[in-house]
């Protein structure tokens, strides 16, 4: 496969082709770093590079400014060729301020670059970033090539004309910085020029504004003879086919409306505002025209219970909500158990216990999932592993709610919600009918029994309001529901011992039957004699994959399955783990999935953890998988 | 095609599950005002829903023959509000207790209200939990003694009606289960509103909180403690018709002898009044069932139903921007080729 790039007349003949690189830009909350970041990730998506995208941001809105606790960053890695992280460390920092510089440098790697806007560097700035010495003055930024530009007086100068208040001018820095890194890296001009011309039409004097920012970035980079040379990093030699770059929760999005569309079913969406989990309510208001519902509830229990209410009435009814909310539905989900009605629950997972880390990414949600209910309560578990596969397990997960009239939990995380990542687009008339028939006459005689079971799937059937002679009540309390081989299904209320035992059996096996009807374990063993088997579950699985090239890049082997359905566990999967000497877990938590899997096969699972916030490097994975291996 | 007309009665609105309250609670004779109020209402039973929370007056929806959930407490108005969003078409009411609404409840109560989604919410108010064997309500009275509350109950009670009407409901309205025409007569017209209508039943625990309401309702007092509201009409009861409501100085609504104000100087009663003080004012004439105390429509007034609303947003948008391409909107932004 070969790309065809498209020769600039322009390109500087100096330029030097870099197969990949991490870039970081950072900032104050309040300096545009997002959103620059975004552009940025935007340009070299459609420009046709590989990427992966980790932005990290206070959950204050505006954390005092120029403070450590207010450093807002976005980091992108691009590449010429397939990536699957946004980076261990970055090749770049791009630092407005003392507090940015300072609270990303660690996570710098001698002999890589800063591009400090020097500008932010008086007594003030630094004594709010609780520096008492100047890190521009003496030698302690002496391993790295440092590069100082005043962002904010050549941004200022450059709008000075153009009657914008020089509070205003000052914050088009952001775009300064972005024209800058443009420049370095060879990217096209014209979409960003376009973007800002859309984005501020409405305010020309900020238009303008950063418009002639952007430009001065870019002619700074060009002129200034700072810097050497430009680099460029070509397109990516992907998969061949359409694209468009997509963070995960719009990929969640596209799947619940594509999942709505297959089973030709309303979609009703109550959830209550929660980071990370909004996007998605907000996306999905946007829909109207697709006929969908959505409702901003007044709290997490009502939106999970308005969704239970659409259910009954014969929608594809879905809430959305992040670790705190999920902790206040459990007695809702539980409820959709025993009624038995389709309704799928997302849970974008974010830093715990409590509040914890809103913003920033964990696992540490399985537990909650799988157990998190009173009484024997349980239900599938689908998880996403890339931002752009969230799209399937969302399709996925309505799938089997509907099929098998149960609540089934969808777990993604902050990482994948905000990550960004090319996107294979799906062919939509490829994905398969998940339609359903709703019941239209009684089964059972002149009476219609709400719990007379498929003997297949175990699902009862779905009679919704307004059909006549099938008038039903159900509820939460236990009831002769088993309906199975001439078996009660009336639904009535039934406090027998012996009933309530075989109900919560058969809700058991309702759900591990599931087992059958899910794929086998996605196994990665190129050789099938690797030693070592890392096992893994949702967004670690880049993390674990950049580490096992690595470790294979020695002639080392070893293996990575990857678990799409945490519950049931795919049929295979005790077979897999039996066939390895050592397995490895890595989750952002204190070993769940590691508990589960020794709990259910006997097997000696080692788990490794790490609860910082962000996701692992690909060295951390690859250190740990080496000393496995002795 | 002609549609078959048929006649229904009570016993088409009859689960025949076998109703599980306790022998003389006064939840018996609400169901059977509502199993003989529904014939006459012109609704077909597979378009009606009853969805509950629980406590005793929670089972309710079992002992229907139409749709019914019975929920988990306190969030049937968040249930029904999923039923009326997702289909504008089904008549559905909704059944709770004091406990089950106002307290565990409160939230989705005030909140179905504020947005005006179509229910039609019935509180069996008994003034105490009956469900988990007698403990005080958020509508018990100060210094009730209960098991939770040995000394005396030192919580202020809501005042339902003025929860409703201060969560800006369209609807209010309130009757006892010792009369079925009164009962039958309410829920006809909260059946009747478009929007959210709260209606609250005084109801007897006869277990737990025996006579709660006997100084209004007994027959021989009744005559001089309900005050019953009519629209257009001066308020005016006793039983040789000789008291009366009247406005204060303040503004504030008292009872009155009428030979004091004459049938002039009497309130007389708007349902309609856009304004709902007047409403509120009236909702606490009686603080509790021991003093003159209004029953029927408090207020009764049109605002723009919820789930109306969102289907004209949608339909608003379709007709703007045609029906939804999803292929569409998933390559709506950059994308590139990979050859």
């Amino acid at each position: 496969m070969t790309i065809d790039t498209p020769v600039d007349p322009n390109r500087d003949a100096r330029t030097e082709t870099l197969d990949r690189v991490v870039i970081r830009f950072a900032g104050d909350s309040g300096d545009g770093m997002q959103l620059v970041g975004d552009r940025f990730t935007e340009l070299s998506a459609a420009f046709g590079n590989d990427l992966a995208t980790l932005p990290n941001y206070p959950a204050e809105i505006r954390a005092p400014a120029g403070t450590i606790a207010g450093v807002s960053s976005f980091q992108v890695h691009i590449s010429d060729h397939d990536i699957v992280t946004p980076g261990d460390a970055p090749n770049v920092l791009i630092a407005m301020n003392p507090a940015a510089l300072i609270a990303n440098l660690n996570d710098m790697v001698p002999g890589t670059t800063l591009i400090i806007n020097s500008d932010s560097f008086e007594q003030r700035d630094l004594d709010k970033a609780g520096l008492t010495t100047n890190p521009l003055e003496g030698n302690s930024l002496a391993a790295f090539n440092v590069y100082t530009v005043p962002m904010t007086s050549i941004t200022v100068g450059a709008t000075k004309d153009l009657g914008v208040k020089p509070r205003d001018a000052e914050r088009s820095k952001n775009f300064f910085a972005l024209g800058l890194l443009c420049w370095m890296y060879t990217r096209p001009v014209k979409p960003v020029l376009d973007w800002i011309e859309k984005q501020f039409a409405a305010k020309p004097l900020i238009l303008a504004a950063n418009t002639a920012a952007f430009k001065a970035g870019r002619n700074f980079g060009e002129t200034a003879e700072l810097f050497d040379h430009p680099y460029e990093v070509r397109p990516a030699a992907l998969r061949p086919g359409n694209y468009r770059n997509v963070v995960g929760n719009s990929a969640t999005v596209y799947g619940l409306v594509a999942a709505a569309q297959s089973a030709k079913l309303p979609l009703v969406y109550a959830s209550y505002p929660i980071t990370p989990a909004s996007d998605i309510l907000h996306d999905l208001s946007k829909l109207k025209n697709f006929g969908i519902k959505t409702l901003q509830a007044e709290d997490e229990i009502a939106a999970a219970a308005i969704a239970i209410g659409a259910a009954f009435a014969g929608s594809l009814a879905i809430t959305g909500t992040s670790g705190p909310g999920l902790d206040l539905k459990s007695e809702a989900i539980a409820l959709a158990i025993s009624l038995e009605l389709p309704f799928v629950i997302v849970d974008v997972q974010r830093g715990g216990p409590s509040t914890g880390l809103p913003t920033k990414t964990e696992q540490a949600d399985l537990m909650l999932a799988m157990y998190g209910r009173h009484g024997e309560s349980p239900l599938p578990i689908v998880a996403a592993y890339t931002p752009s596969q969230c799209f399937d397990a969302a399709f996925e997960a309505c799938r089997l709610a509907i099929k098998y009239r149960t609540p089934v939990m969808l777990l993604t995380d902050g990482y994948l919600a905000n990550g960004a990542e090319p996107w294979l687009i799906p062919d939509l008339d490829a994905l398969p009918d998940i339609s359903v028939e709703f019941a239209t006459e009684p089964n059972h005689g002149d009476e219609f029994w709400p719990y007379l079971r498929d003997p297949e799937t175990l699902a009862r059937p779905w009679a919704i309001p307004g059909t006549p002679k099938l008038m039903h009540r159900i509820g939460g309390i236990e009831k002769s529901g088993i309906g199975l081989d001439g078996a009660d299904g009336s639904g009535s209320i039934s406090y027998s011992p012996e009933n309530h035992e075989a109900m919560v059996e058969l809700r058991a096996r309702k759900i591990a039957n599931i087992a059958n009807d899910i794929p086998l374990t996605m196994l990665d063993d190129e050789t099938g004699d690797a030693e070592v088997l890392v096992l893994g579950w949702g967004s670690t699985w880049g993390s674990i994959t950049a580490g096992l090239r690595r470790i294979r890049a020695r002639n080392l082997k070893v293996a990575h399955a990857h678990l799409t359905h945490l519950n049931p566990f795919p049929k295979d999967l005790g077979d897999v783990l039996r066939r390895y000497d050592k397995i490895l877990v890595p989750e952002m938590n204190l070993g769940q999935l590691s508990r589960l899997v020794r709990a259910e096969y006997l097997v000696d699972a080692q788990s490794y953890t790490k609860v910082q916030g962000v996701p692992f490097r690909a060295v951390e994975i690859e250190t740990k998988i080496l000393e496995m291996l002795g | 095609m002609t549609e078959e007309v048929v006649t229904l009665t009570k016993k088409d609105f009859e689960s025949g599950e076998e109703a599980r309250w306790c022998p003389g609670c006064g939840d018996y004779s609400i169901l059977t005002a509502v199993q003989m109020l529904l014939p006459e209402l012109d609704v077909k039973p597979e378009n009606m829903v009853f969805i509950s929370g629980i406590g005793c007056a929670a089972r309710f929806p079992y002992y229907m023959r139409t749709y019914g959930v019975h929920g988990i407490h306190g969030r049937a108005p968040a249930i029904a509000t999923g039923v009326a969003l997702a289909r504008p078409d089904l008549n559905v009411w909704v059944i709770g207790g004091d406990g089950d609404m106002l307290s565990i409840g409160g939230n989705h109560l005030i909140h179905a209200l504020r947005r005006n989604v179509n229910l039609k919410i019935m509180m069996f108010n008994n003034q105490i939990y009956g469900l988990t064997k007698g403990q005080y309500s958020p509508t018990s009275e100060i210094g009730k003694v209960t098991k939770s509350t040995p000394f005396g109950s030192i919580d202020y009670p809501f005042n339902p009606l003025s929860v409703a009407l201060g969560a800006e409901a369209t609807f209010v309205a309130r009757t006892h289960d010792m009369d079925r025409k009164h009962m039958q007569a309410t829920f006809k017209r909260m059946h009747e509103h478009k929007g959210a209508a709260f209606v609250e039943v005084f109801q007897n625990c006869n277990v737990f909180n025996d006579g709660a309401f006997d100084g209004i309702l007994k027959r021989d007092v009744r005559g001089d403690m309900l005050i019953q509201l009519t629209h257009g009409e001066p308020i005016r009861f006793g039983s040789e018709g000789q008291l009366g409501v009247a406005v204060n100085e303040f503004g504030e609504p008292r009872v009155v002898e009428v030979s004091a104000v004459g049938v002039e100087g009497l309130l007389v009663h708007d349902e309609h009044r856009a304004d709902p003080t007047l409403a509120f004012a009236l909702s606490r004439l009686a603080n509790s069932p021991t003093m003159p105390t209004p029953v029927g429509v408090f207020r009764d007034v049109q605002r723009p139903i919820y789930e109306v609303e969102v289907q004209a947003q949608l339909a608003a948008t379709l007709e703007r921007n045609g029906p939804g391409d999803l292929a569409k909107i998933i390559a709506s932004g950059a994308t590139w080729t990979v050859e």
